[in-house]
């Protein structure tokens, strides 16, 4: 654990030091700060109707308008960065775990277990990710945790195929051959002698799968399939005002920017994670 | 080559045959009774069991599977529950052809300008004109389509009134106004893909620009258009090819918002009708279409990296 403290310091100290990564890190924090402050307070209730003020315009009440039903389009905002930030670090890391596990026995294992593992895998990845989100969820029905365990489904083959490529470089080490021959276990020398290894790649596609959990679970909101009214969800908040695109497009265009400003935030950063990375080689 | 792309193929069909069963079994998790959904609330008992027997919904869940498999290679994906008398088949096979002119025009428009800036990138490394396209490029990856189709909307066609923002095609519209309506569709589809394909592209030109070779040709003295055009240029865009496959599917899934969002009748706001209603056929031949279409598609581009990779011609 040491060790894995010091990698992370180091990055972090490194990624200091380019402009663009500094860049991501600091919208990814802003967000993060958003959603924590809009957790608990917001400046109006997200959820409470007030036919009375729709459809006003950004002004001094409203600072950036307000939707079809009168709700505040800031406070919606802020309360659905939770959801989002949520939904994407959720579905990424379940992508991130069960692609890690799958990766890391087929490249360690090889053999039967590499063959019928990553044919799966192949299979799941000759949908489209898109395609076999809106399959799942257009028959399984949406919500919060289906959404979740789909991104992770869907992402999942990708990042196997990652690690997988990765173990491989690092199986034929020689300290892989002392932990055998001092006859560890399979597991263990998977989780404490190649894991720590592969760290770095890891690091790269979490956040690459970050970014892409938030792109993705964003379409699937926009296209009814993702967390349902009236809970905030960006994606959601665009498909519902859609119709009202010509007397309030406030009530697209803001929901529309914090989506894009989240997104290009993590691409920064993920880009700057995958310069340290290469470095490293 | 032949033996590349019969295995290829082979592997292609078995990946089809898997795929066929997990678009099946996914579709068979739809909630309720299908044959109460199609007849609605007040169908007599005698009238539901009826319909459960045409549908073979009497029958256990791998029989149907078979049928259904049965009626796909024999052409015949069954009739859309919704639109009765209606060949999903028919239905597919239109729609499919507005999604190609669709994916084809974005590939077309994309290419070019993909290549050209990444390449510009790559070759002022670190300069402004690096800096501004490698920004320019981080904003087209990171706005999802329905984003981009909005503000494009918003800006394209409702203040400058350029472009329509809905474009069911009408076939009685003059072909300019045809043309006009595919102008944001394939703009929007068009602004991920390019975005990716310049990133790999630039930096497929650095990396072949740091090889000994390159420094070999500037050494011997070729002029430096010289050694980007034949040297540099050539070596990078190689793997621009497989980026450019990979993302096929990026496109198809862009397909599916961008379809809903204009209204356009593609394969992807057919499947979404299909969701929508649960019309069940309907469903499963869409995926099925998208997910053979979209392997068909990296198999050219497989094809296509050979074709132009001497190192591999022979194999």
């Amino acid at each position: 654990m040491g060790h894995l403290a010091a990698t992370i310091r180091e990055w972090f100290s490194r990624l200091c030091d380019s402009k663009a990564g500094l860049a991501g890190l600091a919208i990814l924090a802003a967000w993060l700060l958003v959603a924590l402050v809009g957790y608990f307070w917001t400046p109006y209730d997200p959820l409470a109707f007030d036919v009375a003020s729709r459809f006003q315009a950004p002004g001094p009440d409203h600072w950036l308008g307000t939707d079809k039903f009168g709700r505040d389009v800031l406070s919606r905002i802020m309360s659905g960065a939770a959801y989002v930030l949520l939904l994407a670090l959720s579905g990424a890391l379940i992508a991130l775990t069960l692609g890690t596990a799958i990766g890391l026995s087929a490249g360690y294992r090889g053999g039967l277990t590499d063959e019928i593992l990553m044919r799966a895998m192949d299979v799941l990845m000759s949908f489209p990710s898109l395609l076999l989100a809106i399959l799942v969820l257009g028959t399984l029905g949406a919500g919060f945790l289906n959404v979740v365990l789909v991104v992770g489904i869907v992402f999942c083959p990708r990042v196997a195929r990652v690690v997988r490529g990765t173990v491989m470089e690092v199986k034929p080490c020689e300290f892989v051959d002392a932990a055998r021959l001092r006859g560890e276990t399979d597991i263990a020398i998977m989780l404490r002698e190649i894991l720590p290894n592969i760290l770095g790649p890891l690091g790269v596609e979490f956040s690459v799968r970050f970014a892409y959990a938030i792109f993705l679970s964003a379409s699937l909101g926009f296209l009814g399939l993702g967390v349902q009214p009236p809970t905030p969800d960006w994606g959601l908040m665009i498909n519902e005002n859609r119709g009202f695109i010509v007397v309030a497009p406030w009530t697209v265009v803001f929901p529309g920017l914090a989506i894009s400003s989240l997104v290009i935030g993590v691409n920064l950063l993920a880009d700057a994670f995958r310069q340290l990375a290469s470095g490293e080689v | 080559m032949l033996r590349f792309v019969s295995i290829r193929l082979l592997s292609i069909v078995a990946t089809l045959f898997a795929a066929s069963f997990l678009i099946f079994a996914i579709s068979q998790l739809l909630p309720g009774d299908v044959a109460q959904m199609v007849l609605g609330q007040n169908a007599t008992p005698e009238a539901l069991a009826q319909l459960r027997l045409k549908m073979g919904l009497d029958q256990p869940w791998l029989a149907r599977y078979l049928a259904w498999l049965g009626g796909v290679l024999r052409g015949d994906l069954g009739e859309s529950l919704m639109a009765p008398g209606v060949m999903v088949s028919q239905q597919l096979a239109l729609n499919a052809r507005a999604s190609l002119v669709l994916a084809g025009a974005a590939t077309v428009f994309v290419i070019p300008l993909a290549l050209l800036f990444g390449c510009l990138a790559g070759l002022n490394q670190d300069n402004h004109i690096d800096r501004l396209i490698s920004i320019m490029s981080i904003f087209a990856i990171s706005l999802p389509e329905f984003v981009s189709a909005t503000f494009l909307i918003i800006i394209f066609s409702l203040k400058l009134g350029l472009f329509p923002s809905a474009s069911l095609i009408d076939t009685s519209a003059s072909i300019i106004g045809q043309f006009r309506s595919l102008v944001l569709p394939v703009f929007t589809l068009s602004l991920v893909l390019s975005g990716y394909v310049a990133r790999m592209t630039r930096a497929s030109v650095i990396e072949t620009n740091g090889q000994p070779y390159i420094r070999a040709a500037v050494l011997k003295g070729l002029s430096r258009r010289r050694v980007i055009v034949s040297h540099v240029l050539r070596n990078a865009l190689l793997p621009t090819v497989t980026v450019i496959a990979m993302n096929i599917g990026w496109l198809v899934g862009g397909l599916v918002v961008v379809e809903t969002v204009f209204s356009y009748p593609g394969l992807g706001s057919l499947l979404m009708t299909g969701i929508i209603q649960r019309d069940v056929p309907l469903i499963q031949g869409a995926a099925l279409v998208i997910v053979a279409g979209y392997m068909v598609f990296n198999l050219l581009a497989d094809i296509i990296y050979r074709l132009l990779n001497p190192r591999l011609r022979g194999g």
